[in-house]
């Protein structure tokens, strides 16, 4: 089974505000709230880091799921995120820019 | 000789907003006294210095549709604003553009709030969809879509308020605070906003209800509505980022809450 990468959009613009993540699309300026899980991937999205590896860190760490239910979970939300192009997704690592555009201030 | 052209005066008026003085040139006398008409109170008190130009190309009445969607879009450092009533050109490095459009005040109108909202992109503010107003020198905004209340709540305004604007609210920043100027941008009062300034207090987001009362709105709240809320038409990542964290650095200073009030005067109560 091949691993998911996932990496910020630099072309986005996001904010973190009382624990609120706020991403604004560059391109036709939509304006989207992530919730908690969402808010897991956007932080964790390196680039290098599998997405097997931020469920089982970061999401069944916090949330009383099963591994497996949890990643196929993760990876429909990580796939959401992408079609809105929050998130960039591959099976391969992505490489990443030393600061990206974009990023909470 | 005969002379091969008759020389065609050039007429000229600055209108500054925000205390931004922008130069419009026309060659049409009617034009230019609708514009001394429109823009009474915002026009510079010396001419001779502009921040930008623009000259403006008066064509034939045709049908036009001013309710048309704005574009707005940036090729090589020239911005065009594209609308069904008027077309105009803008490059900010040399200051300079054009507009296209029939004798009317409103195409204008729209073209200058597009100018606006792209120089205070770069700046830390924005045009904000708000009634505001300055008492006991500080200024108050309120913001909400329309019938929100906006215009209501500036026809209550007590005699010690002064009006700056209606319906769109300019601010800027300055230095770490934000100030609210006057505008000529009006709303259903149709009546403009005074051309003063003062460091804004608070903002308002607006809602009819059954009581006046003030209450607090977290900051995520705050930040969406301050978001919906925002001029902005420009298709550009760069400005659409910057007005983005404009909202989020707006909100951070500046205490935003929800105005709940009955219309009646005693609102005013509440404020300043």
């Amino acid at each position: 089974m091949s691993r998911l990468y996932l990496a910020r959009n630099p072309r986005v613009a996001a904010r973190s505000l009382d624990g609120e993540m706020m991403i604004m699309s560059g391109r036709d300026s939509t304006l989207f709230t992530l919730n908690k899980t969402a808010t897991i991937l956007w932080q964790s999205a390196d680039g290098a880091t599998p997405l097997d590896e931020i469920v089982e860190r970061r999401i069944c760490s916090e949330f009383e799921v099963e591994p497996a239910e949890a990643l196929q979970d993760a990876e429909t939300l990580a796939r959401e995120l992408a079609s809105h192009e929050i998130l960039q997704i591959s099976d391969e690592p992505i490489p990443q820019r030393n600061s990206v555009a974009g990023e909470s201030r | 000789m005969p002379e091969l052209a008759t020389a065609v005066e050039r007429l000229s008026l600055v209108i500054e907003i925000g205390g931004m003085p922008v130069r419009v040139h026309t060659t049409d006398q009617g034009f230019l006294a609708m514009l001394q008409d429109r823009y009474a109170g915002f026009l510079a008190a010396s001419p001779e210095c502009a921040e930008i130009e623009f000259d403006v190309d008066l064509s034939p009445a045709r049908f036009a549709d001013p309710n048309a969607p704005v574009r707005v879009t940036q090729r090589l450092g020239r911005w065009t604003f594209e609308r069904g009533d008027f077309r105009a050109e803008w490059e900010p490095a040399s200051r300079t553009g054009w507009i296209r459009q029939t004798a009317n005040p409103y195409s204008i109108d729209a073209v200058l709030r597009i100018v606006h909202t792209l120089l205070l992109a770069r700046q830390g503010g924005f045009l904000l969809h708000s009634a505001s107003a300055v008492r006991n020198g500080k200024a108050f905004l309120f913001a909400g879509v329309s019938e929100a209340g906006k215009t209501t709540i500036s026809r209550l305004a007590p005699p010690d308020a002064t009006l700056l604007t209606d319906e769109i609210s300019y601010v800027r920043k300055q230095d770490s605070d934000y100030i609210a100027y006057g505008t000529p941008f009006t709303g259903e009062l149709a009546k403009l906003g005074e051309n003063v300034s003062a460091p804004i207090a608070a903002l308002y987001l607006l809602a009819k209800g059954s009581e006046n009362r003030i209450d607090p709105v977290p900051p995520g709240e705050a930040a969406r509505s301050l978001l919906a809320n925002l001029l902005f038409f420009a298709e550009d990542e760069d400005l659409v980022q910057s007005t983005f964290h404009s909202a989020f650095a707006f909100v951070r200073r500046v205490p935003v809450s929800r105005l709940t009030f009955v219309p009646d005067a005693r609102v005013w109560e509440l404020i300043g």
